[in-house]
């Protein structure tokens, strides 16, 4: 079953061509990673996934569990079961980690037709959540982000992951900035999120998160397409040979 | 020249003392020397005035009369703190809570005091409110105040809840004025709290002309709140003026989300060495409001601090006013001075005009200040977007958070609740910020 179909899709940010015709699928199970040098538009591809503003989508087409993606707010995109794990995630000093993600989760369940919970039965759900990125309740009184550290606000991101559940997680360089023990935290914690009816995309610049989130497939994006796909193992030559060898062809093909 | 609301005395005030008639003398006089003021004063520069002075509108003479049913939905806290209620500016007995003070303390309605006990405002009453940029509204307060409340705390005294002071005007407050004037006395470390509300009953062009001084002795804490949620029709005016002797605290927070056209000015001068001043304040402006604060803080001693934070949210077409000065005598070495002005614009037509304004004449402080104007970011809002929370109720929770955290000086809970809860309806009451800049609909 295929969770994520892009096809020839292109965008621009201000007026400049970033995508240039990626061509994707991704069914349910898999993780695939996505891997190249920086300004080649992984970046681009998994915010244009979610539906960031800043990007205009100028052709091609996204579908997402059958229904056309592009076609939706990015609010939509969530509930319908898209979760971008942001790079930078954002700071909202004002709004406490527990009113925020239970808006979050309530979001969803209205758009499911469910009732909503109610802040106790939402600490009950949470407590489970928390476990799994290893920490303790006191984290939900903090405002969202706001003077964590940077490897507090990747594991923030996976706990709203691991609180919405969803069936496409793009972690977009969630391993940049981390030290090895938050790395592990963050990497466990995306694995036991793992569902056979969901599927991970791992933007990385690194192999070294793929050590613990291991790929079905890597594909190396250059110049806003994909030059070349491959098995993990591509990530490993990646590693030891750089990006230089794909980049040529790529230039030379512009 | 039109008489507008030329004060003249509501009742035969016989009781009253020789040097309180003379007050109310001098303030007529001060009155019809100045007339009200024009945005041709510096101080009153965005501030036009000519509305009130078009509507002419003379002190109400009718005496409210209120049910306990008509002031409920304004209490809030507990229902055993002391309360002074007040219909078009009549005390409200009935209504009013006087009990549970500390030995040797006063509190009730200020007319009643100037017949029993004038000797204990004596020093305060027409004393304080001196600063020349509120001058007329002052002096005709004094003219034509009917009641108001007053406070005096002995040495020590200490009351751990808050006063809850409303002031309420009805339908039959509409084209009238109402001058509540108000005395607060506190001795050495004694400590207090008011919450004065104004709310209106009825939708209607009523003017209040509030003026508050007190006096904090030294060591003396004064937290101080005014709620104001006059109608949308109405004008308010509000001058509160305090003198701090020596390590004394004044808290101030001003809440303005009705009116329209207010304006609030808090002064207070650090007359003594180790006084503390911080001033906070939330203006929520719609439609076409018009909501004008401004402050004065006169560091007139050595080591005195003080911290400003003001926050405004303008929608529709309001426009907000926020002029904070501080000004450091050549005495008032190693003053600590903060002072802050955020606003965010909901639409394109709202409008603010602010201007902190620092005037150092000691060489040996530290005073920052500092404004912004904005609009909401996008890249929060699309952030709350990727969690699924949708656009409308994204903008919602950062329009609240951007104001939340200016509620943290203000020590009571029950008030911080009460605010916040205002807040949320003013949030509530429409869709805010659906033509903020910086964001692409599609």
């Amino acid at each position: 079953m295929r969770v994520l179909d892009i096809k020839d899709l292109t965008a621009t940010a201000g007026g400049i061509e970033i995508l240039r015709g990626i061509t994707l699928s991704v069914r349910a199970g898999e993780v695939h990673a996505i891997m190249g040098p920086n300004g080649s538009g992984k970046s681009t591809l998994a915010q244009v996934l979610a539906g960031h503003p800043a990007y205009e989508v100028t052709g091609g087409s996204v579908t997402f569990n059958g229904q056309d993606l592009l076609a939706m707010q990015p609010e939509k995109r969530a509930q319908a079961g898209v979760f971008l794990a942001f790079q930078y995630p954002v700071e909202i000093p004002g709004v406490t980690n527990a009113y925020f993600l239970r808006a979050a989760y309530n979001a969803k369940r209205s758009a499911q037709g469910l009732e909503e919970l109610d802040p106790m039965d939402f600490l009950d759900l949470l407590e489970e959540k928390l476990k799994l990125v290893e920490w303790g309740p006191e984290i939900m009184s903090r405002a969202v982000n706001a003077g964590f550290s940077g490897g507090e606000k990747k594991r923030n991101e996976i706990l709203q992951m691991a609180v919405l559940e969803p069936t496409l997680a793009i972690l977009d360089e969630t391993d940049s900035g981390l030290d090895i023990d938050a790395l592990k935290i963050v990497a466990n914690g995306v694995n036991s999120l793992r569902q056979p009816d969901s599927a991970t995309i791992v933007v990385t610049h690194y192999q070294r998160l793929l050590n613990h989130i291991v790929p079905d497939y890597v594909h190396v994006l250059v110049g806003g397409r994909i030059v070349k796909s491959g098995g993990k193992e591509l990530a490993l030559e990646l590693e030891a040979r750089g990006y230089e060898w794909l980049t040529e062809p790529a230039g030379a093909a512009a | 020249m039109t008489a507008t609301g030329t004060p003249r005395p509501v009742e035969p005030r016989t009781a009253e003392p020789a040097w309180v008639a003379e007050l109310r003398r001098a303030g007529a006089a001060r009155f019809e020397g100045l007339r009200l003021p024009t945005p041709r004063e510096e101080d009153w520069r965005f501030t036009d005035l000519a509305p009130i002075a078009k509507a002419d509108l003379s002190p109400v003479r009718a005496p409210g009369a209120l049910r306990a049913a008509d002031i409920a939905p304004f209490l809030f806290g507990h229902s055993e703190w002391p309360r002074l209620v007040f219909a078009n500016g009549r005390f409200q007995a009935a209504l009013s809570n006087l009990a549970g003070l500390p030995a040797g303390a006063r509190l009730g309605p200020l007319a009643a005091l100037l017949a029993e006990a004038p000797e204990l405002v004596e020093g305060t009453l027409g004393r304080l409110a001196v600063q020349p940029a509120a001058a007329a509204l002052v002096g005709q307060n004094a003219a034509a105040f009917v009641d108001g409340y007053a406070l005096i705390l002995p040495a020590n005294a200490i009351m751990d809840t808050p006063i809850h002071v409303l002031y309420v005007t009805d339908g039959r407050a509409a084209r009238g004025a109402v001058h509540p004037r108000n005395v607060v006395v506190l001795g050495p470390h004694a400590v207090a709290s008011v919450v004065e509300s104004y709310v209106a009953l009825a939708d209607g062009m009523a003017l209040t002309n509030t003026v508050t001084e007190a006096s904090l002795a030294a060591g003396a804490r004064f937290d101080h709140c005014k709620v104001q949620r006059d109608s949308t029709l109405a004008f308010h005016l509000a001058t509160l003026e305090v003198r701090q002797e020596q390590d004394s605290y004044f808290n101030s927070f001003s809440f303005a989300a009705g009116a329209a056209l207010s304006r609030t000015n808090i002064y207070t001068t650090l007359a003594g060495p180790g006084a503390h001043a911080t001033l906070y304040g939330l203006y929520l402006g719609d439609g076409r409001q018009h909501v004008d604060h401004q402050t004065r803080i006169e560091h007139a001693a050595p080591n005195c601090t003080s911290w400003e934070v003001y926050k405004g949210i303008l929608d529709g077409h309001a426009h907000g006013v926020f002029n904070g000065k501080v000004l450091v005598h050549p005495v008032a070495q190693k003053t600590d001075g903060k002072q802050t002005n955020k606003n965010l614009l909901l639409s394109e037509t709202a409008k603010i005009d602010t201007k902190p304004q620092l005037e150092i004449f000691a060489d040996d402080v530290k005073c920052t200040h500092g404004a912004t104007v904005g609009s909401l970011d996008a890249v929060p809002l699309f952030y709350c977007q990727s969690r699924g929370i949708p656009e409308a109720q994204a903008r919602t929770l950062l329009t609240y958070a951007f104001a939340a955290d200016v509620l943290e000086e203000i020590r009571s809970r029950p008030v911080v609740d009460h605010l916040e809860d205002l807040m949320r309806a003013w949030l509530a009451a429409g869709p805010r910020g659906s033509r903020a800049a910086g964001r692409d609909e599609n």
